[in-house]
């Protein structure tokens, strides 16, 4: 026999203690605003202002004045002018350009004739949605000398795809997966390690005995490291023989940078263990993390979507930073000293969060 | 002379906020000795025993364990002090044996050492039988041997025991017991809490604390014999109804039921107790035998947690 009462004490009761949970509370508000905020404005598939360098070999008016039109398509912004397309290229691969304009010494003259592309483009297209914002451009006409008939000629711009010609989107989701699973990974297990460590009581004999607090924490990210290694391993052999996904530069700089991103994980992970009371909770905080991460770090949506805060906050994720370099070495063949800035942040993550850890992790009671 | 104990302390307070934990405690524990904490939850037993681990920082006064000075040193007297927590916090997802590997290794037991210490334990503590049985699955008696086993395997000189009896049945807290007499008996130093007064009973000496306070402390039998109180035995049918004609008298304190027997406490200060208490039940009609007995542990601890206990005075 059913009893409304007792139905009413049962939701009375659970409301209350979800209230009482804070963190729980905070995360059926938290999440969809969080969602909200990320679909509604920082997700743009509508790509602008993609970072550009020119090489302008011409140097007349009219090529100004493609550069001109170009960049008021706001697909593309100029950040730079390249002295040729070698150092075009380079820069590309550093990751500091998106898209590359070369326009030859005979610019006038190819206009003219109309039987081949005047300039050529060069594209980051490892992104299927900058190679589609890209070829916007090639449609574009030049609106400042109407007499050329140019429409029903070749288009303005060749476009150039040097290291996706293929356009397989694998190519480009495989690198940056890398580091997904590994925040995935490499965050919860940590943290959830030392939290059920406390949990079930092995903390306080721990605590009464010559264990160092470093020796601990050291002791415990061990075993993950090389756990995350051998999940590296794992996508690189699946995307190499299942997707045939290259890997253009060096196998060992592909493990640096791994390794590198596995330890600002690891140290993250300490960080939440350190603030979590529950094995749950540490759970929802990796979460709460993990959100952010794979949305603005630049793996789903290209960074140059987003508006200018969204920016800001995907620079403090380390995944940001990991895509950019996985991506620069397997896909554009890059050296990690092409992409030090990404790399040095890396390093300043991994040294706050270790620090932050180091000074919470208290190893008396009070 | 701070050689011949094990722990000196003086003054020892701690303070939580508003609320003071321990207050000011002094105690002189001799080496080589059993000694208990007895005291209700909260009565600043886990606390003393925290500071004196150097786990926790003392607001005032200062002790001295085995010579080093906590918290100071307290790095230092980890290789000498075990701790056996009141909860189990071994690794329940470990076997017997790699339990107390991981613990010979933590204390960097050397390697020649090691296995021989272990196996020496696990065939005193009876498990070797169980050496490859996940500690998890252990009954409550195979953990507490298992948990004790591990606290003493780097042979502390001082042992402390969090409440070590609380969750096995009578014959593994005999058993138990044997062996703690064992340890001393080698030299060992050990510091019981405990809320059990059987267990409390069978300590070379002991401290009652309440609210922070020793309010007693010496060995169980000068703790019985200074009791500051009459103890009067009263057997009757209607116990209920002895009760209550019993406990408004003026100069009773405490009256305790144990089935049809009660236990009351009386005042020093009335000159006959038994006729007083055997009144007070004849005029209420109340069928009953009443005779003055000695005192126990367990009216000691009633005493002294209400302020009645003034030592050897009495």
């Amino acid at each position: 026999m059913s009893c409304i009462t007792r139905l009413l004490a049962v939701v009375r009761k659970e409301v209350r203690q979800l209230a009482r949970d804070r963190l729980t509370f905070g995360m059926i508000v938290g999440i969809p605003m969080l969602q909200i905020m990320l679909f509604g404005f920082a997700i743009n598939t509508d790509v602008r202002h993609l970072d550009t360098a020119v090489v302008d070999q011409a140097g007349s008016q009219l090529s100004a004045t493609l550069i001109a039109d170009a960049e008021a398509s706001q697909v593309v912004h100029v950040v730079r002018t390249a002295r040729d397309s070698t150092e075009l290229q380079e820069r590309m691969r550093r990751g500091e350009i998106a898209v590359g304009i070369v326009i030859p010494a005979d610019f006038e003259r190819r206009l003219q004739q109309n039987d081949r592309s005047a300039a050529q483009l060069i594209v980051d297209g490892a992104d299927p949605l900058i190679l589609g914002a890209a070829q916007k451009l090639t449609q574009m006409e030049l609106q400042q000398d109407s007499t050329l008939q140019q429409g029903d000629g070749a288009p303005l711009f060749e476009l150039y795809n040097p290291y996706n010609p293929e356009r397989r989107s694998a190519v480009y989701i495989v690198p940056g997966l890398i580091g997904v699973i590994l925040t995935m990974t490499m965050v919860l297990f940590t943290a959830v390690a030392i939290v059920r460590e406390r949990e079930r009581g092995n903390l306080e004999l721990l605590i009464n005995t010559p264990v160092r607090n470093i020796e601990l924490m050291v002791g415990k990210i061990i075993p993950y490291i090389i756990i995350g290694l051998l999940q590296v391993s794992l996508i690189l052999l699946l995307g190499r023989f299942l997707f045939q996904v290259p890997i253009v530069g060096a196998i060992g700089d592909v493990y640096l940078a791994t390794l590198l991103f596995i330890a600002a994980n690891l140290t993250l992970g300490l960080v939440i263990s350190t603030l979590a009371a529950s094995q749950f909770q540490a759970m929802q905080m990796t979460f709460f993390f993990f959100l952010p991460s794979i949305l603005l770090s630049g793996f789903m949506f290209p960074f140059d979507g987003m508006p200018q805060a969204a920016q800001y906050i995907a620079e403090v994720l380390p995944l940001t930073h990991f895509v950019r370099i996985i991506r620069g070495i397997m896909l554009r063949g890059a050296d990690l000293l092409e992409l030090l800035g990404d790399i040095q942040a890396l390093a300043l993550f991994t040294t706050l969060t270790l620090t932050i850890a180091v000074l919470r992790f208290h190893k008396r009671l009070d | 002379m701070s050689d011949d104990f094990a722990i000196v302390t003086e003054g020892l307070t701690r303070r939580f906020g508003q609320l003071t934990a321990v207050n000011r405690v002094a105690l002189r524990i001799p080496r080589g000795r059993i000694y208990g904490f007895l005291g209700p939850n909260g009565s600043g037993k886990s606390t003393t025993i925290r500071m004196l681990c150097g786990l926790l920082t003392p607001s005032e006064g200062e002790a001295v364990v085995l010579g080093l000075k906590v918290p100071g040193e307290a790095e230092a007297l980890k290789r000498k002090i075990g701790y056996m927590t009141q909860r189990f916090s071994l690794y329940e997802d470990l076997t017997v044996l790699e339990n107390l590997q991981f613990i010979a290794e933590i204390f960097c037991l050397p390697r020649a050492r090691r296995r021989g210490r272990i196996e020496e334990l696990m065939e005193g503590f009876h498990l070797t039988e169980l050496r490859r049985q996940w500690a998890g699955t252990l009954s409550g008696g195979q953990k507490q041997r298992l948990a004790l086993a591990a606290a003493i395997l780097h042979e502390p000189q001082l042992l402390f025991l969090d409440e070590p009896t609380s969750a096995v049945d009578p014959q593994s807290r005999r058993d138990f017991w044997e062996r703690l007499f064992e340890l001393a008996d080698n030299g060992t130093t050990l510091l019981v809490s405990t809320h059990y007064m059987d267990e409390a009973e069978r300590c070379h000496g002991l401290a009652i604390l309440d609210r922070g306070v020793v309010v007693a402390d010496g060995t169980p039998a000068t703790l019985e014999a200074g009791i500051n109180a009459w103890v009067v035995e009263v057997e009757s049918e209607r116990a209920r109804v002895a009760r209550n004609a019993i406990a408004p008298l003026p100069g009773v304190f405490s009256v305790t039921q144990l089935g049809a027997r009660l236990r009351v406490l009386l005042e020093r200060e009335i000159d006959e107790p038994q006729g007083y208490i055997q009144a007070a039940l004849d005029q209420a009609h109340t069928p009953a035998t009443s005779r003055l007995t000695s005192a126990g542990l367990e009216d000691v601890f009633v005493a002294a947690t209400q302020g009645r206990y003034r030592g050897g005075s009495a």
